[in-house]
């Protein structure tokens, strides 16, 4: 499915850029100045010549047709990607003045590689239509077999290692300091159990994060166990959490849930990243079932993954769920519409209501650090008592009126430190102005991360990370 | 085993001591099962897994069960802002401009405009249309202020109240309470006497000043009698802040006032008081300093052409020292023509034309003058004009812009120059400044194009435009004029852009030329092309409907 015709927003390009410099320099090279012969084409090809600093411009073009995400060839020898010219020139393409115009033929030095996309792609299309080579189902079982047994012996390893842990004293960790857990982090890898791995290493600098810091070391070693638990005993488990135990380990897993179609709200989408991968997480909320849903992208350090879904853009799409009980996230599957704006916001819930799902959805998974909540007339509120900030009900619990007839006590959650000492609480801060917001964001046990939020009165949705 | 569907079973079983049975286990995995038993478990080799299983179950039934807290006290509302919101294009637009922070690209700058620099404008422009800030975007807008104190009275006037409400929590942004009137408080209505007197007499030091400066501007009168009632009493310091807002709206009303404060017990305090008077041509300061001056200057026909010769005063007595001459000059400077200097530039120039015979002020300013004078008696003259803004004044001292001496070393200086323009009309100013260009080209235009209104005037754009093509020519580098390179960016007609474009390619290069100065040159020819079409994209979107 392609999105032919329709023109993207200033935010989905930005979004492509690898990093800020990048998004710096694309944005100053969206004005028509430097641009000459641009064009797109109906194919969902943007071309143009953009004046450098040399005496023959850069040639940049662009494919935004492909569902995999954009196709970029710039004739500059920048190593980012995209480059700057191809932000810029998506920019101008998205601004829709009049820069570049709807043409039919590509430029002769485009053409060549828009005609080997196009013989690729058509090359793949007979290849997915032939069913490609299908992969020796027996050699398939055998090497899960062989990874289940690597994976086993990592957990009793490091079931091993916690009780030796437990058995000496969690006060000597704190001398150990990173490198055992490092240590035993590598092995978890060598047994392909990168899960585990991921939450090795993180107890490594539990240690050193503070007071309070050996109730976090007990709660996370608690949890590894109950993880290498419940591998070690999976046959045991109902389908569903076995399929939770599997892929909290890190096995691979699909997503092979029946694809449902809905028209899909864009709640949220950001980055984290380490030193080889930058993981993008959009939350999506369809607004006619009104599940909410978790689509993941990767990008090797230094390239933003492809996926692009600004806030508060919606689709009509299908999307698969993967395998596990309570689990969230998703693939995107066929596009039946390009992202558009939508005036839909979520239908949000009192703040004892958001502590109430979270707590509901640990028992399906015991490992999950949030869940998903929109909650609805709360009030950005600083706390003096802790310094921090929270969200509190605008109004009192309506459900539980007390017996004299008002409103029972306003409650709070409070906003992680994480998010409270970032720039997005001033956002949120500022977004309300001491009126009550409706803010999307992940209710966890460390407390409140506010997302996106729409204010009291009309207006849009505001990004906060 | 101790599963996760344990641990389900476990959460809703109800325990009034969980979050003791918590302590205890965290006190048992601290120190160790080989020193403490996990409680309900005999010690041995399985301890540690009956610790991990039980701190497993505590774990996810502590997460499980987390209570809300009761809500803190809620901040109070942000006042309404009544403005029209922004339209779109113009929302996205200032988005752009703030997220070009300096120092986040460095190095050169290539052919791509400054957004920074552009914010000034944005702004401007936005309060003249008068929008409100989109609520979003304001931590951005703040920071940015925050770092520049130039960008502050616009940037907090288009901020509005909901600004000051997120100043009050981040102590980042504490600058926005200071510089806005009243901390951010409503002021009272100039007109409201005892209100105004009230904040008056119990208002802090800021308060006080922005109070002043409104009474000031909805009565002169009013303002000058509010300051008297205390006057006395208040600090030197805080007196001479005060009398300074008089400047604005001076009058002939002011000088009982003034006079009395010439015998003010500071002496910053007596010296601004005699600056103001003198600015007043009937005070009787002006008249006294004009009578010392006159004796001072004459014109000495007997040499055949009429020249200005100068007696210099001999001495500084008590009456000129508090009339506020200051008596010892800076050293270097000789006393006698330090005192001159002071007279002539505190005597009204309309007198001068009488004491020359009627005189114009050209006729005046081309007399010769005798003895090496003639810097002394025009550097005066120059602050005079300046001080009392009087046009002819300014017109004649600048002479005429092609004239030879306008840009060497002549009796007025570049910076003097660029006063005197400021006291002539924008018009006559830009005129000024392109005749100038004209003729001595761009080297030492910097500062006489920095008092030009923005956008320049037609005349003098164009004069830029071809004294930049005439650098290009002559082979040097652009970066040698890179300030009037940034000025023109600011400032030049978003129209004359497409004038332009014929400067943006790379000419060939000639022999003597700087090497690769063409492309360099082209280059910004092409930063100053895209940063005009941005202004005028700009300008556009803030006018939309």
């Amino acid at each position: 499915m392609t999105q032919q015709g329709v023109r993207w927003t200033a935010d989905q390009v930005l979004a492509l850029a690898p990093d800020a410099p990048s998004r710096k320099a694309g944005s100053k090279l969206g004005v028509a100045g430097p641009w000459s012969e641009a064009g797109s084409s109906g194919e969902g090809m943007v071309w143009g010549l953009c004046k450098g600093s040399g005496s023959k411009p850069y040639q940049t073009v662009v494919d935004v047709a492909d569902a995999a995400g954009p196709a970029y060839k710039c004739s500059c020898p920048s190593r980012k990607f995209p480059c700057k010219h191809a932000l810029g020139l998506l920019l101008l393409w998205a601004g829709a003045d009049g820069s570049v115009p709807d043409a039919q033929t590509l430029p002769d030095w485009a053409e060549p590689w828009a005609e080997g996309r196009r013989k690729r792609a058509q090359t793949k299309r007979e290849t997915d239509a032939s069913g490609g080579a299908a992969a020796d189902p027996e050699a398939v079982r055998r090497r899960a077999e062989r990874r289940a047994e690597r994976v086993t012996a990592g957990a009793s390893e490091l079931e091993q290692r916690l009780a030796d842990l437990l058995r000496g004293g969690l006060a000597s960790a704190e001398q150990a300091g990173y490198g055992m857990w490092e240590e035993t982090a590598a092995r978890m890898v060598d047994a392909q159990a990168p899960g585990l791995a991921a939450r090795v290493r993180e107890l490594g600098a539990i240690p050193a994060s503070g007071p309070g810091w050996p109730v976090r070391l007990l709660e996370e070693c608690a949890l590894l166990h109950l993880l290498d638990r419940g591998w070690l005993r999976r046959d045991l488990l109902p389908a569903e959490l076995a399929a939770t135990v599997r892929s909290r380990i890190g096995l691979p897993s699909s997503a092979d849930g029946r694809p449902t179609r809905d028209r899909w709200l864009v709640l949220a989408q950001y980055d984290t990243a380490d030193s080889r991968l930058t993981t993008r997480r959009t939350w999506l909320h369809g607004t006619e079932s009104g599940h909410t849903a978790l689509l993941l992208s990767y990008g090797a350090a230094g390239r933003a993954p492809a996926l692009s879904l600004p806030v508060g853009l919606a689709l009509d799409a299908e999307l698969s769920a993967y395998a596990g009980d309570g689990q969230l996230r998703a693939d995107l599957g066929e596009q039946f519409t390009a992202p558009a704006p939508s005036p839909v916001r979520p239908k949000g819930a009192g703040v004892a209501e958001a502590a109430a799902r979270y707590g509901d959805a640990l028992g399906r998974d015991p490992w999950l650090e949030s869940w998903p909540v929109t909650l609805s007339r709360v009030v950005p509120t600083p706390d003096e008592a802790s310094g921090g900030w929270q969200l509190a009900d605008a109004d009192g619990d309506l459900e539980r009126p007390d017996p004299a007839g008002a409103a029972s006590e306003r409650l709070a959650v409070p906003i992680t430190p994480k998010a409270a000492s970032g720039p997005g609480l001033w956002r949120l801060a500022a977004v309300s102005g001491g009126a009550p917001v409706t803010v999307f964001g992940e209710c966890g046990h460390r407390g409140f991360t506010p997302l996106t939020a729409w204010p009291e009165g009309p207006g849009e949705a505001v990004a906060l990370c | 085993m101790k599963g996760p569907s344990t641990a389900d079973a476990t959460a809703t079983s109800t325990s009034t001591s969980s979050g003791d049975a918590w302590e205890e286990l965290v006190t048992v995995a601290l120190l160790g099962t080989d020193r403490r038993t996990p409680p309900g478990h005999s010690p041995g080799a399985d301890a540690p897994t009956a610790l991990l299983d039980a701190a497993a179950v505590q774990t996810v039934r502590r997460r499980a069960g987390l209570r809300p807290a009761p809500a803190a006290a809620r901040p109070a509302r942000a006042a309404d802002d009544p403005r029209p919101p922004l339209p779109a294009p113009a929302r996205r637009r200032l988005a752009m401009l703030l997220t070009d922070r300096p120092g986040t690209g460095g190095g050169r700058r290539g052919t791509a405009p400054d957004l920074m620099e552009l914010l000034p404008q944005w702004l401007a422009g936005a309060n003249e249309q008068g929008y409100a800030a989109p609520p979003d975007l304001l931590p951005a807008l703040l920071d940015a202020a925050r770092g520049r104190t130039d960008l502050r009275p616009q940037a907090l006037t288009f901020a509005g109240p909901r600004a000051l409400w997120l100043a009050r929590l981040n102590p980042d942004w504490k600058f926005a309470l200071r510089s806005t009137p009243g901390g951010g408080k409503a002021l009272p209505a100039p007109e409201d006497a005892a209100d105004v007197q009230r904040l008056w007499e119990e208002g802090l030091f800021a308060e006080r000043v922005t109070l002043l400066a409104a009474v000031r501007e909805h009565s002169p009168a009013a303002a000058r009698e509010l300051l008297a009632t205390t006057w006395s009493a208040e600090r030197a310091e805080d007196r001479l802040m005060f009398l300074d807002s008089l400047r604005s709206g001076l009058a002939d009303a002011d000088e009982p006032f003034l006079e009395q404060a010439l015998s003010d017990r500071s002496r910053n305090v007596r010296a601004t008081a005699a600056e103001l008077l003198s600015a007043l041509p009937g005070s009787a300061l002006a008249a006294r300093m004009a009578s010392r001056a006159t004796s001072c200057v004459a014109v000495d026909r007997t040499q055949g052409a009429a020249t200005i010769t100068v007696e210099a005063p001999h001495e500084c007595d008590a009456g000129m020292e508090r009339d506020g001459v200051v008596a010892k000059p800076p050293t270097g400077r000789g006393e006698r023509s330090w005192w001159l200097g002071q007279l002539v530039e505190a005597t009204p120039l309309g007198g001068w034309t009488a004491r020359f015979g009627g005189r114009t002020p050209e006729e005046i300013v081309a007399l010769p003058v005798a003895d090496d004078w003639q810097g002394e008696l025009h550097a005066a003259w120059c602050r005079a004009a300046v001080r009392q803004r009087d046009a002819v004044w300014s017109r004649a001292l600048l002479g005429a812009p092609a004239s030879p001496d306008a840009g060497g070393p002549g009796a007025v200086s570049l910076s003097e120059r660029a006063k005197l323009l400021g006291s002539l009309s924008d018009g006559e100013r830009a005129e000024w400044v392109a005749g100038f260009i004209a003729t001595h080209g761009l080297s030492e235009a910097f500062q006489l194009l920095g008092v030009c209104t923005q956008p320049w005037a037609e005349p003098l754009g164009r004069a830029v435009v071809d004294a930049l093509n005439i650098a290009r020519d002559a082979g040097s580098y652009p970066w040698s004029f890179s300030g009037v390179m940034g000025l023109a960016e600011r400032c030049l007609d978003p129209a004359e852009a497409s004038r332009l474009d014929g400067l943006t390619a790379t000419p060939d290069e000639p022999e003597d030329a700087a090497p690769g100065a063409g492309g360099y040159w082209s280059e910004a020819f092409q930063r100053l092309v895209s940063t005009l079409r941005l202004r005028r994209a700009m300008r556009d979107e803030l006018r939309e409907t």
